[in-house]
């Protein structure tokens, strides 16, 4: 009797842990800005979602809104089981670094900073790549010889783009004018679009006439003064050409979505790897966008010199400088 | 004869109307969970479990959160019987991390937490007294007004502590806003730490310091002459002054001993919980402190249980959202605000009708009594 229990029991275990093999548990945490954002989070919640519509593997999510949160919440995901846990945002690398250690068989994806542990996989992008193609972009379009750049929160990561973009406006014009101004100093410099807005007239007003906002939410200011003085804009993260049709000259994308999706499909395959993933217009990890939207803005030699630029950016014959390597933009 | 009461009885006022308003809060957030199609019920129940459960350390959490409104509970508290409103307790706190940041980067490698302890809590409280002081100083010598000025502060603060981490305190390369973790041995231990056997949680010795304080400020309040001041100069500023108070000294004063309690919130936070400095750790525990001071009535044993409510509102409200997919933070916002409303920003809707039965009660009462009387008085 009590063998045949113990069959039982056994085939029992064995069929759960079949099941549980082939359901992975994938699971994402957002940062602070909700994972409605319109930008970064969405981005991780989007690649979430197309995973679940394609495999009808559900995932479960967590959006985090205080510090406090961080460590708990991933302590709890981690102890129920799920793997990979995606971790969109630098803020959370710490957190990633402390909960890795003490669960070394559960998956981590980290995104945007690194953290090097045997089971996290570190996705970062090249945002100074992606910026510097809008950059020679804007610059080739400019009837001022005067671009501007708008930036959140004034953190690296920001000043990074804003670097990225400098380079590309002088790559094309070595003496253009690059204004380049931050909304603020606090996280609701993420969606100000108020000051956003203000920002960006006041740019227009000294005859900067193309403006790349690198800001969240604040960028739909900056976007909506772009239409309403009659000048550009360029969007970011997510292609945003369909915000404003005609008036956007293009995005930088920020591949973030993929990032989430191929690091639940790799789960699933099993063949998840941890390091360092460092995503540049090589890899696809950022780009710039050109559709339907921004298409009549370009002709078929700017469309070809921003591709040539790219060709060399993949090549490396372009070296494109990172502003956290030196904390500086002097390249 | 007994005497009529000008106000009903301290059960009603600190024990049914606060019980009765979180009633009338938890009624209208189960129609929000019904909206949404989830079962209040079973919400509620998650909630509760969450934050009190000592498996995984509910408990432990809420306990952790209670520290936090603690500390800027009674700095609104406080400032509150000066008759000021002091919102600055967000960028008091903020600031205040800022001087534990520099006692750490300086001294964690070389003395141990005995000696630490200590000077981190001194730092954190000269520096959120500082940043209270100058409201306090304008709004005594120059009549600008202190709730202007201690929003402004904030703003201010926010400014300062993004540059100070930025440019100065985060370690070079990377996107990180954060400081680097103090050294182990210098900082407080997590209670997880202290208890082998406890599940983890952020809650660490703070607490103590945040109770301890809680029983200073009712010494400071009501056993002190500054104390006697403080509550005169919230009377009736002119008349404090025509008794001999010096109402400007006064308010300098309270300024400070109010930023100085909400500076100690990052004990908690830079020193204990995170064992590091980190952009916006605040994270709007500063303004809930007003509606703590409000629910606890501005006695500190009314923040101290307004605070666990609160705190159990963080650690349940972060439960409810990790068990129930379909409530997100916001729903979360929604409970947690009606209950700020219906306690604080309500609170007469419950307060009036409810203490003026009493008052009629206790009226009808004496009233009775005293037709006794004239009736025995009437009979000889």
């Amino acid at each position: 009797m009590k063998t045949t229990f113990k069959v039982v029991a056994g085939l029992a275990l064995s069929a759960i842990a079949a099941v549980s093999q082939a359901q992975i548990k994938p699971s994402v945490i957002y940062d602070m800005g909700g994972k409605f954002d319109r930008s970064f989070n969405q981005a991780s919640y989007s690649g979430a979602e197309a995973f679940r519509k394609e495999t009808g593997i559900k995932y479960t999510d967590f959006e985090i809104t205080n510090e406090g949160q961080r460590e708990q919440v991933m302590l709890r995901f981690a102890q129920r089981g799920f793997s990979p846990i995606v971790v969109a945002g630098f803020q959370q690398a710490p957190i990633v670094e402390k909960v890795a250690k003490q669960f070394p068989k559960t998956h981590f994806v980290l995104i945007d900073a690194v953290v090097d542990l045997p089971n996290v996989r570190s996705v970062v992008f090249k945002e100074q790549e992606g910026s510097f193609l809008v950059g020679a972009l804007a610059a080739m379009k400019t009837e001022h010889d005067a671009v501007g750049f708008i930036g959140g929160m004034d953190i690296p990561l920001i000043r990074k783009f804003g670097c990225g973009y400098e380079q590309g406006a002088k790559y094309i014009s070595k003496d253009i004018n690059v204004l380049q101004n931050m909304t603020g100093t606090t996280p609701s410099a993420w969606n100000d679009p108020t000051k956003g807005g203000e920002l960006a007239r006041a740019q227009f007003d000294k005859g900067v006439d193309i403006i790349y906002a690198a800001a969240g939410g604040t960028g739909v200011g900056v976007y909506q003064a772009a239409v309403d003085a009659g000048k550009l804009a360029i969007g970011v993260d997510s292609n945003q050409n369909y915000l404003h049709p005609g008036k956007m000259l293009t995005s930088m994308v920020k591949r973030v979505d993929v990032a989430v999706k191929s690091a639940f499909e790799d789960e699933m395959k099993g063949k998840f790897t941890p390091g360092l993933q460092v995503v540049g217009l090589k890899e696809n990890g950022v780009d710039w966008a050109l559709d339907e939207f921004n298409r009549p803005l370009l002709s078929e030699e700017d469309i070809a010199k921003v591709q040539d630029i790219r060709a060399k950016i993949v090549a490396g014959d372009i070296k494109v400088h990172n502003w956290e390597d030196t904390k500086s933009c002097e390249y | 004869m007994s005497p009529i009461l000008a106000e009903s009885p301290r059960w009603v006022r600190i024990g049914l109307v606060p019980a009765l308003q979180l009633a009338l809060a938890l009624v209208i957030s189960s129609l929000v969970v019904l909206i949404i199609g989830e079962d209040p019920v079973q919400a509620f129940a998650i909630m509760i479990r969450g934050a009190t459960n000592l498996e995984f350390g509910g408990f432990h959490s809420t306990l952790y959160y209670t520290t936090n409104f603690i500390f800027t509970g009674l700095a609104v508290a406080l400032a509150f019987h000066a008759g000021l409103f002091n919102i600055g307790g967000e960028g008091q706190a903020y600031v205040a991390g800022l001087g534990i940041a520099i006692v750490c980067l300086l001294f964690d490698s070389t003395l141990s937490v005995w000696l630490m302890a200590p000077l981190v809590i001194l730092a954190s409280a000269a520096f959120g007294a500082i940043w209270g002081v100058i409201p306090g100083y304008l709004q005594a010598k120059r009549g600008s007004h202190i709730v202007v000025t201690t929003i402004m502060f904030n703003f201010i603060a926010m400014a300062l502590m993004s540059y100070a981490l930025v440019v100065h305190i985060s370690p070079l390369g990377g996107n990180s806003t954060d400081s680097r973790y103090w050294n182990s041995d210098a900082v407080f231990p997590k209670w997880n730490e202290m208890m082998p056997d406890a599940p983890f949680s952020l809650l660490n010795p703070t607490l103590i310091l945040a109770l301890v304080c809680c029983w200073l400020v009712w010494l400071l309040v009501w056993r002190t002459r500054l104390g006697y001041a403080i509550r005169t100069v919230g009377s009736n500023p002119h008349a404090a002054t025509y008794a001999g108070i010096n109402a400007s000294r006064t308010i300098i004063i309270t300024m400070a001993i109010s930023g100085a309690l909400a500076g100690m919130m990052a004990v908690n936070e830079v020193y204990g919980a995170q064992g590091r400095l980190i952009l916006n750790f605040t994270s709007g525990f500063g303004f809930m402190g007003i509606a703590v001071a409000l629910m606890g009535r501005n006695h500190p044993f009314g923040v101290v249980l307004a605070s666990l409510l609160f705190g159990a509102l963080y650690q349940g409200g972060t439960e409810l959202q990790f068990e129930i997919s379909s409530i997100n933070p916001q729903m979360v916002l929604v409970i947690q605000g009606l209950v700020v409303f219906f306690t604080g920003a309500l609170d007469r809707l419950v307060r009036g009708p409810v203490e003026g039965a009493f008052l009629r009660y206790q009226l009808a009462k004496a009233k009775k009594a005293e037709a006794a009387d004239a009736a025995v008085a009437g009979g000889n």
